[in-house]
C-alpha cells in the first residue's frame, strides 16, 4: 500500500520523509494517493459492472432465471457482516486518531474476524455451486440444473421463489449442455442473439416457464464479479492483520494514523463494491 | 525546498563535484539503485530498461520489414512472421511508448521542474519500476515458449483459441498496466501537493501540465484495461463465454473494452510528447511560450476527449449506425487541441531567437511529422473514407507518424535535451544533427509508402501481398534500414558523450524552468540552496556567459564564491 | 446548418476541381467499380487537399521562421517585449479548425450513410467467412469461393463467420465490413464495371490471413442469371475426375493441400488416396473413400500426423455428389489410385447410399 509512514517512532509520532516539508504535507499527499488508488479500483470494477449491464440489457430473462439459482440468505447475511466490519473499522481508525490502543487493537481484530467470516460464508456458497455444477461458461451443467430444479430440497433451493415454478419439466437443450460444438441448433440460437430487441422481449415472455438458454453467461459474470471482490476482500485481511500486528507494537497515535485511516479507507471500498454486488446479483426482479 | 520568496541567486557552479558528489556517484553498488528512492536514480533505469525494450522491438521491427521485401516468404515462415509483428506491436505499445516519456524522463524532470526533493510517493514510484521489470521479463519469457500471434489488440475470438502463451503475455500486460497506474497516482499527488509556495497552476512548466493530463488519463484509463485482459485470461482459462461467441458471448464487446483503454492510451503517448515539445520550442527560440493558457488547457481537452472517441477504432466492426456517426462526430473534437498546439508552437517561433541545437531540430521534425500524422487523422476519422482505409497500411502508417513520428521523435528530442543534467556531459551538436536528418528521411522513406499502398489497396498484418505493392514495401524497408541507421548514429553520439564529452554547465540552453538551476547532474536532493522562482518562460532572467560556456542568472550574484565553495 | 455546409463543400469542390483531374487516378485510390466508390474518392480528395493546404503552411511557416530568426550564437538577447498570446489568434484557429472539421464529418456522415442503407430490391448473397476462404451462398443454394455479382444491380451481402473474426474488402468497390461470428452483418454495393477485382480479408485471422483473397467478378448486365444457372450444373456435366478438380480449386481446398507433392498446411493431394497415413493422436489410417468423406466433413476427427488440426468442416458447404467427385479426383492423381475411368464407375457403387446419380440440383439432402 502506499502507507509511505515509517513511523518507527515508539510514541506512534509520525516520521516526515525528508522530501516533505511537513507532516500535513506528507499525510494528505498519502491520502490523496489513497483515493487515487481507490478511483482506480471502481474504474476496474466499473468495467465489469458495464459487462454485467451489456448482458442484462440484452439477455434479461438469463438474469431473471439465474439468481434464483443463487442463496439470497447468504448473500444477505454476508451483506450484514460486511456493513458490520465497516462499522468497526471506521471506529478502530476514530480509536487510532484518539491514540486508544486497546480499543484499535479490538476493533481491528473483529473487523478481520468479519472478513474471515464473510469468506467463509462466501466458500460455502462456492462450494454448493460446485456440487451442483452451476458454474461458468463451459464448465455449466445444464443436466444437473434438469436434476436440481426436480429434486433439490435445500435452502439454496430456486424452485421455491422461482416465479412460475422452476420448469420441472423443462425440455433438456441438447445443444446448450454440450461443449461449444457447432451444431445447427448452436448455431441457430448464437444468431438469436442479434441485438434485435423484439426476440429479447419475446424471449424475455418465455424466461419464467422455461430454462433460458446461455444460463451460463450469467455465472460466468457471478464469479468473475464476486471472486474479484473476494480477492480485494483477500487482500484487505493481509492489510488488516499487518495494521494489527502495527497496533500491538505500539505505531500508531494521536499524531500517526495515516495507516490506519488510509486501510480504513480501503476497506470501506469493499464493503460498498459488495453492497452494489448483492443486489444487483441476488435480488433481481 | 524552502519557500520561493527568496530572492536569493542560485548557485552557478557546474565543473566542480558538489562536496557530497551528485546523484549518480553519491553511493555505489546495484543495491543502491536497484532499491533506490531517488526519482533520479529510478529515472534513469527506467530510461536504460526501456530503451532496451526500444532496441527489442526495434529488431523486431527491422525483421519484418525485411521479411516483406518480397511478395512471398523471404526470410520466414508466415506463422514466424505473425509472431514478429505482435511482438513488434506489443513491446513498443506497452514496453517503451506508454511509459517512455512519463517514467523515464517524467521520473526525472518532474520533482526538478517543482522545486522539490523527490516525488510524493518514492516507493510507489520505485514499485513501479520493479513491476514494470517484472512485467517486461514476463514478456520476454513469453518470446523464449514461442511467442504469441494474436496482434498486439489481442482480438477475441482469435486470442481466446490460437496456440502460443497468450496468457503469459496478456499477465504481462496486465502487470505492465500496474506499473502505469503507480507512476500515474504518484504523478498527480506530486503536482497538486509538492509545488513550492509561489508556483501557482498557471506558474508550471507546460511539461508538467502535459504529465499531469497523462497521469490523469493512466489512472482512470488503465484499469479498465485490467479488467479487460482479466477477462481475457479467463476466457482462455476457463471459458467463462463472456466474448466467446460459441458460448453465447460477444467477441466485439471485447473490442468495446480494449480501445476504452487503449485509444486513450494514445493520448498517454502522445500528451507528455507535446509538452516536451511546448518546453522545447520556448527555450530555442529564447522567447515565451506563446498562448501559454491555451496550451495548458489543450492537454486537458485532449485527455477528456481521449475517452470519448474508442469507438472510431470500430466503424467496420457491426456497431450501430447512430453509434458509428456519434464516435466519427466526437473523434474530431480530439483534432481541435492538437491543431491549437501546432498554431501556438509556430507562433512561439515567430521573431524568436532560433538556434538549432540538436533537441530543436528533433523538435522541429516532431512538427513535421506530427503534422502528416494528424492530419491522415482526418482521413481516418471520416466514415465514407474510413471504410476504405480501415486495417490497411494506411493506419499503419498514420499511427507511425503520430506514435513514432510524434511520440518517439520527441522522446529524443527530450533525452537530448536533458542529457547535459542527467548525466552532466554534453554531446556532438554536429553528429547529433545528422542523426536527426538521417531519422527524418529514413522516417519518412519507410511510412509515406505505407500511405500510398494503403489507400491502394494493401491490407495490413499481410505476410503475401500482391507484387504489384512490391515497389512500396522496397522503399519501405530501406527506409527503415536508414531510420535504424540515424538512430544508432544517435545513441552513438550519447555513448560518446559519456565517454569523453565535455563537462555540461548548469544551464547549457538557457532554460528558465527550475531543473536547470540544479547542478549538472544535480546532487542527490536535488537542490542545496535556495531556488529562484521566476516565470518559466521569462528568458530575460538567463544569460550566455562565454566562461561557464553556459547560461548564467542575470541578478547579480554576489555569493558566487562561497556557493562554489 | 446543412444547407451552409453543403454550400461549403460545394464550393471547395469547385475550387479543387482542376486539381483533382492532374492526378492520376492510380496515384492515391484503385479504380472505381461500384456506384460509391465515386463518392468515396471525391470525400478523400477533398480531406486530401484540406490537408495539404493545412500542412504547406505549418510547415512552410517553420521553414520561414528557421530560415529568418536563426541565430548562430547563444549569446543573443532573449527576447522579452513580444506578445505572450492573442485572444483574437486563438479563437481564430480554434474556430477555423473547427469549421473545417464539420464540413469533413458532415461529406463522411453524407457517404457513409449511403453506404450503410442497402436498397430493398437488393439481390442477396450469404457470405460465410472461414480460416482462410470465402463461401458466397447464391438464393439458388449454390456457392462459390469466388464472388460473382450482376452489373448495375444493388447486392447486399449477409456476412457471418464460422471461427475467428474476418473482415470482407472490396477495393475497387469501396467496401469493408467485419465478418463476425455469431452475429450477421451486412453491407452492400452496386458493382458499375464488368471485371475483376480482389477481394480480401482484413482482419488478422492467423497463419492463412494474406492468403484468404479470392476475386469479385462482375457479370454484364443481362448475363448473370444465365452464368448462376450454367454454373450451378455444371459439375453434372462433365466427367466426375474433372468436376472433382475444379471443385477442390473452386473450394479453396488447394490453399491448404497443394496438388504438387509438398506438404502445406494440410497434406499434399497427390499421392495421398490409397496410402497409409499416421495419425496425431496415434494409430494410422489408409486413406480410402471412407476417411477422406469423414475428413472433410468432420476434419478434426483424425487428423494426420505432422498438421495443425485447424481444417473447417465442409458439411453443407459440399454436397454428397460433389465430395464423390473430389474423391474421385483424388484417385486419379494417386498411383494407388486405380485408372480414373475405374473410379469414376466405382464411386458411385462404393457410396450407393449417399450419391444419388439423379442429376437434379441443390434441393439434394445432405
Amino acid at each position: 500500500m502506499s502507507t509511505a509512514a515509517t513511523g518507527k517512532g515508539n510514541e506512534g509520532r509520525a516520521s516526515v520523509a525528508h522530501y516533505f516539508d511537513s507532516a500535513r504535507q506528507q499525510y494528505e499527499s498519502q491520502k490523496l494517493g489513497m483515493w487515487l488508488f481507490l478511483a482506480t479500483e471502481i474504474l476496474m470494477f466499473g468495467g465489469l459492472f458495464c459487462a454485467y449491464a451489456i448482458y442484462r440489457a440484452n439477455h434479461p430473462e438469463i438474469f431473471l432465471y439465474a439468481h434464483t439459482l443463487l442463496d439470497k440468505n447468504l448473500g444477505a447475511v454476508n451483506t450484514i457482516v460486511l456493513l458490520f466490519s465497516s462499522f468497526t473499522m471506521a471506529w478502530a481508525v476514530r480509536a487510532a486518531m484518539l491514540g486508544q490502543r486497546r480499543l484499535l487493537i479490538g476493533l481491528l481484530a473483529v473487523t478481520l474476524m468479519c472478513g474471515f467470516g464473510f469468506m467463509g460464508i462466501k466458500s460455502i456458497e462456492y462450494h454448493h455451486k460446485w456440487q451442483h455444477g452451476f458454474l461458468w461458461g463451459q464448465r455449466f451443467d445444464y443436466a444437473a440444473l434438469e436434476g436440481h430444479a426436480v429434486g433439490h430440497d435445500a435452502a439454496a433451493d430456486a424452485a421455491h421463489d422461482a416465479p412460475g415454478g422452476a420448469a420441472p419439466g423443462a425440455e433438456p437443450d441438447a445443444g446448450h449442455a454440450g461443449a461449444p460444438a457447432r451444431t445447427d441448433d448452436e448455431a441457430g440460437h448464437v444468431m438469436a442473439e442479434l441485438d434485435t430487441a423484439a426476440e429479447v422481449s419475446m424471449a424475455h415472455g418465455h424466461a419464467a416457464a422455461t430454462i433460458p438458454r446461455n444460463l451460463h453467461i450469467f455465472f460466468g459474470i457471478y464469479f468473475v464479479m464476486t471472486g474479484l471482490h473476494g480477492i480485494h476482500v483477500l487482500a484487505g485481511m493481509i492489510m488488516l492483520g499487518w495494521l494489527l500486528r502495527r497496533a500491538i507494537r505500539g505505531d500508531f497515535g494521536t499524531r500517526n494514523y495515516t495507516a490506519v485511516d488510509l486501510g480504513g479507507l480501503y476497506w470501506h471500498l469493499v464493503d460498498l463494491i459488495w453492497i452494489f454486488l448483492f443486489p444487483l446479483l441476488y435480488l433481481i426482479h | 525546498m524552502s519557500t520561493g520568496a527568496t530572492t536569493t541567486a542560485p548557485h552557478v557552479a557546474g565543473h566542480v563535484d558538489h562536496h557530497g558528489g551528485n546523484y549518480l556517484n553519491c553511493e555505489s553498488g546495484w543495491k543502491s539503485w536497484l532499491f533506490t528512492l531517488d526519482h533520479k536514480r529510478i529515472g534513469v533505469m527506467y530510461l536504460g530498461t526501456i530503451l532496451f525494450a526500444f532496441l527489442l522491438g526495434g529488431i523486431f521491427a527491422l525483421l519484418v520489414r525485411t521479411e516483406l521485401l518480397t511478395p512471398q516468404q523471404t526470410i520466414m515462415t508466415a506463422d514466424e512472421y505473425n509472431r514478429m509483428f505482435t511482438l513488434h506491436g506489443a513491446i513498443m505499445t506497452f514496453l517503451f511508448i506508454i511509459p517512455g516519456i512519463p517514467a523515464a524522463l517524467g521520473n526525472f524532470v518532474l520533482p526538478l521542474m517543482l522545486g522539490a526533493k523527490d516525488v510524493a510517493l518514492p516507493r510507489l514510484n520505485l514499485a513501479s519500476y520493479h513491476i514494470y521489470v517484472i512485467g517486461s521479463l514476463m514478456a520476454v519469457t513469453s518470446i523464449l515458449l514461442g511467442g504469441v500471434d494474436t496482434g498486439w489488440t489481442f482480438y477475441t475470438p482469435y486470442s481466446t483459441t490460437t496456440n502460443g502463451a497468450v496468457i503469459l503475455v496478456t499477465m504481462s500486460v496486465f502487470v505492465l498496466g500496474f506499473s502505469s497506474i503507480f507512476t500515474g497516482i504518484n504523478f498527480i499527488v506530486t503536482v497538486h501537493r509538492m509545488r513550492p509556495a509561489g508556483m501557482g497552476w498557471f506558474q508550471m512548466p507546460l511539461m508538467l501540465w502535459a504529465l499531469y493530463a497523462t497521469a490523469l488519463i493512466q489512472v482512470l484509463a488503465t484499469p479498465v484495461l485490467a479488467i479487460t485482459l482479466l477477462l481475457l485470461i479467463a476466457e482462455r482459462a476457463l471459458g467463462i463465454g463472456i466474448f466467446d461467441p460459441a458460448l453465447g458471448g460477444d467477441p466485439v464487446l471485447f473490442q468495446h473494452f480494449f480501445w476504452f483503454y487503449s485509444h486513450p492510451a494514445v493520448y498517454i503517448m502522445i500528451l507528455p510528447a507535446m509538452g516536451i515539445i511546448s518546453e522545447l520550442v520556448a527555450v530555442y527560440s529564447r522567447k515565451p511560450i506563446f498562448g501559454y493558457k491555451a496550451i495548458a488547457y489543450s492537454s486537458i481537452a485532449i485527455a477528456v476527449f481521449s475517452f470519448l472517441v474508442w469507438g472510431h477504432h470500430m466503424f467496420v466492426s457491426g456497431q450501430s449506425e447512430l453509434a458509428v456517426v456519434i464516435f466519427s462526430a466526437l473523434t474530431f473534437s480530439v483534432s481541435i487541441p492538437s491543431a491549437v498546439k501546432v498554431f501556438n508552437w509556430l507562433s512561439t517561433m515567430y521573431r524568436g531567437q532560433i538556434r538549432l541545437e540538436t533537441p530543436m531540430v528533433y523538435a522541429l521534425i516532431f512538427i513535421f511529422l506530427f503534422g502528416i500524422g494528424g492530419l491522415t487523422g482526418l482521413f481516418l476519422a471520416t466514415l465514407a473514407t474510413d471504410v476504405h482505409l480501415h486495417d490497411t497500411y494506411f493506419v499503419v502508417a498514420h499511427f507511425h507518424y503520430t506514435m513514432m513520428g510524434g511520440t518517439m521523435i520527441a522522446f529524443l528530442a527530450g533525452i537530448f535535451h536533458w542529457w547535459p543534467k542527467m548525466f552532466g556531459r554534453m554531446f556532438s551538436r554536429k553528429w547529433g544533427n545528422i542523426s536527426a536528418a538521417l531519422v527524418f528521411v529514413g522516417f519518412n522513406l519507410t511510412f509515406f509508402s505505407q500511405f500510398i499502398m494503403g489507400a491502394n489497396g494493401m491490407p495490413r498484418r499481410y505476410f503475401n501481398y500482391p507484387p504489384e505493392f512490391q515497389i512500396y514495401h522496397e522503399a519501405s524497408t530501406i527506409g527503415s534500414y536508414i531510420l535504424a541507421i540515424g538512430l544508432f548514429v544517435a545513441a552513438g553520439v550519447l555513448i560518446q558523450s559519456l565517454l569523453a564529452g565535455r563537462q555540461a554547465p548548469t544551464n547549457p540552453w538557457g532554460a528558465a524552468t527550475l531543473e536547470w538551476q540544479a547542478l549538472s547532474p544535480p546532487i542527490q536532493h536535488n537542490f542545496d540552496g535556495p531556488l529562484l522562482l521566476t516565470n518559466p518562460y521569462d528568458f530575460t532572467s538567463n544569460r550566455w556567459d562565454e566562461a561557464e560556456q553556459g547560461f548564467v542568472p542575470v541578478i547579480p550574484v554576489a555569493d558566487k564564491e562561497t556557493q562554489t565553495s | 446548418m446543412n444547407g451552409l455546409t453543403h454550400m461549403i463543400s460545394g464550393s471547395l469542390l469547385a475550387a479543387i476541381r482542376p486539381f483533382l483531374a492532374q492526378l492520376p487516378d492510380s496515384f492515391w485510390m484503385p479504380s472505381q467499380a461500384s456506384t460509391t466508390a465515386g463518392e468515396v474518392d471525391r470525400v478523400f480528395f477533398v480531406i486530401y487537399w484540406i490537408s495539404v493546404f493545412f500542412f504547406a503552411i505549418i510547415v512552410g511557416l517553420m521553414a520561414l521562421f528557421v530560415v529568418r530568426y536563426r541565430r548562430r550564437h547563444p549569446g543573443d538577447e532573449a527576447v522579452h517585449g513580444t506578445q505572450h498570446h492573442s485572444v483574437p489568434l486563438e479563437i481564430t484557429w480554434t474556430v477555423i479548425p473547427i469549421a473545417v472539421s464539420v464540413v469533413i464529418f458532415v461529406l463522411g456522415f453524407r457517404g457513409y450513410m449511403d453506404m450503410a442503407t442497402p436498397p430493398r430490391n437488393a439481390y442477396e448473397i450469404q457470405v460465410t467467412g472461414q480460416k482462410w476462404q470465402w463461401f458466397f451462398t447464391y438464393p439458388n443454394g449454390f456457392v462459390t469461393s469466388e464472388l460473382h455479382v450482376p452489373e448495375d444491380r444493388p447486392v447486399k451481402l449477409t456476412m457471418t463467420s464460422e471461427d475467428v473474426i474476418h473482415s470482407l474488402w472490396i477495393p475497387a468497390f469501396r467496401v469493408k465490413k467485419d465478418v463476425v461470428p455469431g452475429r450477421y452483418n451486412h453491407t452492400w454495393f452496386e458493382a458499375t464495371e464488368p471485371g475483376t477485382y480482389p477481394l480480401l480479408c482484413t482482419e488478422y485471422c492467423g497463419s492463412g490471413h494474406s492468403d484468404m483473397l479470392t476475386v469479385v467478378t462482375v457479370h454484364p448486365s443481362g448475363t448473370f442469371d444465365q452464368w448462376l444457372q450454367e454454373a450451378s450444373n455444371v459439375y453434372d456435366t462433365m466427367p466426375p475426375a474433372d468436376a472433382g478438380k475444379l471443385l477442390v480449386q473452386r473450394s479453396g481446398c488447394i490453399q491448404c493441400h497443394n496438388l504438387e507433392g509438398n506438404a502445406g498446411i494440410g497434406p499434399t493431394f497427390k499421392n495421398l488416396y490409397g496410402y497409409t497415413q499416421k495419425l496425431r493422436g496415434g494409430g494410422e489410417v489408409t486413406a480410402e473413400d471412407n476417411y477422406i468423406r469423414r475428413s472433410i466433413l468432420e476434419p478434426l476427427a483424425d487428423v494426420v500426423l505432422g498438421y495443425e488440426p485447424v481444417m473447417p468442416t465442409y458439411a453443407g458447404k459440399l454436397k454428397d455428389k460433389e465430395i464423390t467427385y473430389i474423391i474421385t479426383y483424388m484417385k486419379s492423381i494417386s498411383d494407388r489410385g486405380g485408372s480414373t475411368e475405374e473410379a469414376a464407375a466405382d464411386a458411385p457403387a462404393g457410396d450407393a447410399a449417399n450419391a444419388n446419380p439423379d442429376a437434379a440440383t441443390g434441393t439434394e439432402g445432405h
